[in-house]
């Protein structure tokens, strides 16, 4: 077990535990600040993102619509929490010269060439399928997998089990034919 | 912007330093995952749940803060868990990880967040269907897997420790 990984990462065990004090550190912040217990989460800000969008052509439509009003759109904490990640990821990986600038990765290279057309209709395709089983599921790898699992909730080890036991078995299909 | 969209950054961009120093955020680091060949983004979600759960399971035994379950509404969580599975493998993100990818440069996370935010405005138009249908086959409610179980959480909290540092211990010998 090595402290730093070939090109300069941290132990993904150090980066992990330290993500989880830095999410104790949050439900307290979030409790005392702001009055409500909040978990890191991610998914529910693309509804927000969704209904902010949607209002720019159809205000009526968004206002009338069931969901978007119990989510009620507006940039909230996590909204900010979601933005927060692009610039601390950024921050990360210019320190440390891991930053690169990549439009087809080489999992997917391997197995569908260096088209970014293709790259493009898989995630944007993909990202539709994932977003909708997210909000029905009522939570993401974020909300289940990290906040949902550190509160011991009986939904979250479901979907993480979902999660992760679907994304082998698509992964294994989508690209076996490389590693068979 | 106000006190909570500050804070709300601020842990943002700490939670988005750390994943990617992880070195979780990357496409074939998530497939490598699914495909059972690189464990890393298991070491560092499995370490966040097991300091993660200790100190909020405390906080919330203190009746410092209060726990929040998402219900267990069993359509809901196996159709959404099963379909979120199917997107992720292909898009190669899960929702806060395409954020960070954009920020370490790796702009195809782009199409991914389009599609993401497209994906949740058809949700919301799909929402009162499935409210009547998948959503109202049967819910548990919002509980906890030491009711679920009706075992006390220091009993499960010591089971899940156990269970997943024997696993990172595999990992590595495993070299995974």
């Amino acid at each position: 077990m090595k402290g730093k990984t070939d090109d300069g990462g941290w132990s993904p065990y150090l980066a992990g535990a330290l993500l989880g004090l830095l999410a104790i550190a949050s439900v307290l912040a979030t409790t005392q600040l702001l009055g409500k217990t909040s978990y890191l989460g991610a998914s529910t800000t693309f509804v927000r993102a969704a209904g902010i969008l949607e209002r720019t052509i159809a205000a009526d439509h968004v206002v009338s619509n069931e969901y978007y009003a119990e989510t009620k759109v507006r940039v909230d904490w996590q909204f900010m929490l979601v933005i927060g990640i692009v610039l601390g990821a950024f921050i990360s990986s210019t320190m440390d010269k891991s930053f690169r600038m990549e439009g087809v990765p080489p999992t997917w290279e391997e197995r569908f060439g260096p088209s970014i057309g293709k790259r493009a209709v898989g995630a944007f395709v993909g990202g539709i399928i994932a977003m909708i089983g997210a909000r029905l599921a009522d939570g993401c790898p974020s909300g289940h997998g990290l906040s949902g699992m550190m509160q011991l909730s009986a939904s979250s080890l479901v979907a993480f089990i979902m999660f992760f036991g679907v994304g082998v078995l698509v992964s294994h299909i989508v690209y076996g034919r490389r590693t068979s | 912007m106000n006190t909570g969209q500050w804070l709300g950054l601020v842990t943002g961009v700490l939670f988005g330093f750390l994943l990617q120093k992880g070195r979780v955020l990357r496409f074939d680091k998530q497939i490598g995952a699914m495909l059972l060949k690189d464990m890393t983004i298991f070491k560092f979600m499995l370490s966040a749940i097991l300091v993660g759960m200790v100190g909020i399971l405390m906080l919330s035994n203190l009746e410092i803060i209060t726990l929040s379950h998402k219900p267990m509404n069993v359509g809901a969580v196996l159709l959404g868990g099963a379909l979120f599975g199917a997107g992720w493998a292909v898009m190669g993100f899960c929702p806060g990880t395409s954020l960070g990818a954009l920020g370490e440069g790796r702009w195809h996370a782009v199409f991914a967040i389009i599609g993401m935010v497209v994906g949740a405005a058809f949700y919301a138009e799909l929402y009162p269907f499935l409210k009547s249908t998948v959503l109202a086959w049967k819910d548990f409610g919002k509980i906890g897997l030491p009711e679920a179980l009706g075992l006390s959480q220091w009993v499960i909290v010591p089971i899940f420790w156990v269970g997943i540092i024997t696993l990172f211990f595999w990992f590595e010998k495993k070299k995974l």
